[in-house]
């Protein structure tokens, strides 16, 4: 499909606290096209996580459209909008948010189970998808026995086992070392560059964001400006 | 697909069950007590039940005199007595009409338990008395001797009651009276009892030839009707007929309806109780996984899944709480001897508690409905977690 892969029109997102209305994003418009690298940064509160949950379908905006691939996600009910999400999305979470009875192998065979995939073709994708991130030797390992780089890798690995269109990524090396944090924004520049894979992701940090092809500065709900 | 998606969260759930053992047991160990005390009080009504259905036999009538609750408050003169035993639809055997007169008086004894006094049944049968029972049997000893101050005492009355035991001797009536034997009589109430010659009984309590009782074997079930009406229509008696089941399960209606009633009560409060440790297990256990609940959201898995994995954990903290407690209630009560006052007979009934398969299926039947109950709100307030609020929480 030709055009951006989100386009994102007057998007606007208001949370309630008792009487007040707390604004959080006012009226923004985004376009992404596919392929691309987008780095969020801004001040806490300024929004960009906020925008991240909503191009996940994780939270509904109170007014604006959100259209990814073609699809406007706001139009979607609960049941429709989780399989869309299984089918489109790959999260990558900055606690990585690993489920700790699992080994790595079955957490990155998680999201495979929401497809009609048998077993052995699960278990392939699975390994396929820790091998690109370099921990085949560590399939069997339970998150508690991998370091922080390493869980990261597997909830990278668990993002794009399903080979989604988006991956959306919250503060991946928030809680990382440098080294770890130099490796795992290794993995995302070949997965845009070589695999073509879009990317989002929210940032603090300016040598993660510098990776990006663009850097999008959000304050107080809307755009500020736009590097790269 | 989504009991491919149930069943996956719900190994998960399971495989984190270890991390909160405690909040696990709780739950298992509170539903389990709860089931202990249903299945003993199940057990205690089966044990009444079998009591009296196997004293009940259908073709063996009880002939007391008319208007009297029970053989306590009858009489019946020796020529009345002779009538009964003439009546058309009893069976006759080479002997004549097979028909069993009986007297039936209380005696004191102390409970072995309590050591408080408790009314036995004495009961006094001729030769026919053991052909209207069928499951008569002695056990150690032998049968009293007709014409002597022997007695026979039912298993029950010896485990219940102090004082008595095989080659012992009780006084009753101003009489020293040896215990010959032990009887059993297929678990029913007349194992409660002392049996005596009913010549030595009449004479011993100045009974004349007066009886309480008769009872008879009728040709068929179906002619206790024939009996009855004959004895309706005979002027020279007044008596009341009923079939020996209809007869002992009316004198332990009121018993058995208080035990029901009282042990379904109690178990219903508790019952509540327990669904309270069950919600408390099972809110904590979404607690402690929200954001693992958050991140199956987000990765796609849908709400559905998330709630009947909550109830199936639920389900078998209740499965394993009912297992253990109906199997803590077989150990604990299963064949235990008990006895309780019937205070429409005023006597002491002895009963087993008998865990049946029915009754521990039962039990566990209910542990698994408090499951269910105590999963029920967790669940839901786990699938109606907002997502970005459970991907965030520590």
């Amino acid at each position: 499909m030709d055009g951006p892969l989100v386009e994102v029109r007057g998007l606007t997102k208001e949370y309630r606290r008792g009487d007040e209305v707390v604004p959080v994003l006012a009226g923004l418009d985004l376009s992404i096209a596919r392929g691309d690298y987008v780095a969020l940064m801004g001040p806490s509160g300024s929004g960009k996580s906020t925008l991240l949950n909503l191009l996940g379908g994780l939270d509904q905006p109170t007014a604006g459209e959100i259209r990814i691939d073609g699809v406007s996600i706001g139009e979607l009910g609960s049941n429709e909008l989780a399989a869309w999400r299984a089918r489109s999305v790959g999260f990558i979470f900055q606690m990585y948010n690993l489920l700790p009875v699992l080994t790595a192998e079955q957490n990155v065979e998680l999201p495979l189970l929401l497809t009609s995939l048998s077993k052995p073709e699960r278990l392939a994708r699975a390994r396929a998808a820790l091998a690109l991130v370099g921990l085949s030797d560590r399939a069997r390992h339970r998150p508690r026995e991998l370091s922080g780089g390493q869980e990261q890798r597997v909830g990278i690995a668990r993002a794009i086992v399903t080979d989604p269109l988006l991956l959306l990524c919250d503060e991946p090396t928030g809680d990382l070392d440098r080294k770890a944090g130099d490796a795992v924004l290794d993995l995302f520049d070949a997965l845009n560059r070589e695999a073509g894979k879009t990317i989002v992701m929210v940032t603090h940090d300016p040598r993660a964001a510098a990776r990006a092809r663009r850097i999008l500065h959000l304050e107080k709900g809307v755009l500020a400006r736009e590097e790269g | 697909m989504a009991r491919g998606q149930m069943l996956a969260i719900t190994w998960m759930n399971l495989q984190s069950l270890p991390a909160r053992w405690g909040a696990a047991l709780v739950a298992v160990v509170g539903i389990g007590g709860v089931v202990m005390v249903l299945t003993a009080t199940l057990a205690m009504a089966q044990g009444f039940k079998a009591a009296l259905d196997f004293a009940g036999a259908e073709d063996v009538a009880v002939v007391v005199r008319g208007g009297s609750s029970g053989e306590l408050s009858s009489n019946l003169l020796g020529p009345e007595a002779t009538v009964v035993a003439d009546a058309p639809g009893i069976l006759h055997d080479g002997a004549g009409p097979i028909a069993s007169p009986e007297l039936y008086v209380l005696v004191d004894l102390p409970m072995r338990v309590s050591g408080t006094a408790a009314n036995v049944p004495f009961r006094g049968v001729g030769a026919r008395g053991f052909a209207v029972r069928d499951h008569f049997r002695i056990l150690a000893g032998r049968l009293f001797t007709p014409g002597l101050y022997e007695l026979v005492i039912g298993r029950g009355a010896l485990g219940q009651f102090r004082g008595l035991k095989l080659g012992g001797v009780v006084r009753f009536g101003n009489q020293n009276w040896r215990i010959v034997g032990v009887f059993e009589d297929g678990g029913s109430v007349t194992e409660s009892e002392l049996w005596s010659d009913l010549h030595v009984l009449q004479s011993t309590y100045r009974r004349g030839n007066s009886v309480q009782s008769v009872r008879v074997r009728l040709a068929s079930p179906a002619a206790v009707a024939q009996v009855a009406a004959a004895l309706k229509a005979d002027a020279r008696v007044n008596v009341s007929v009923a079939s020996e089941r209809a007869f002992y399960a009316e004198q332990s209606k009121a018993l058995v309806a208080i035990v029901t009633i009282l042990g379904t009560t109690i178990s219903i409060m508790m019952g509540i109780g327990a669904i309270f440790g069950a919600l408390n297990t099972m809110y904590s256990a979404v607690a402690a996984r929200t954001r693992e609940i958050a991140t199956l959201r987000a990765v796609g898995f849908g709400a559905a899944p998330v709630v009947a994995s909550v109830l199936v954990e639920a389900v078998l903290l209740g499965l394993a709480g009912g297992l253990l407690g109906g199997l803590a209630a077989f150990v604990a009560f299963d064949g235990i001897a008990a006895s309780t006052l019937n205070f429409q007979t005023f006597s002491q009934l002895t009963f087993a508690f008998m865990v049946t398969p029915r009754v521990f299926v039962t039990g566990v039947c209910y542990a698994v409905l408090l499951g269910l109950l105590g999963g029920l709100l967790p669940g839901i307030q786990a699938a109606r977690l907002p997502i970005t609020a459970g991907l965030r929480s520590t």
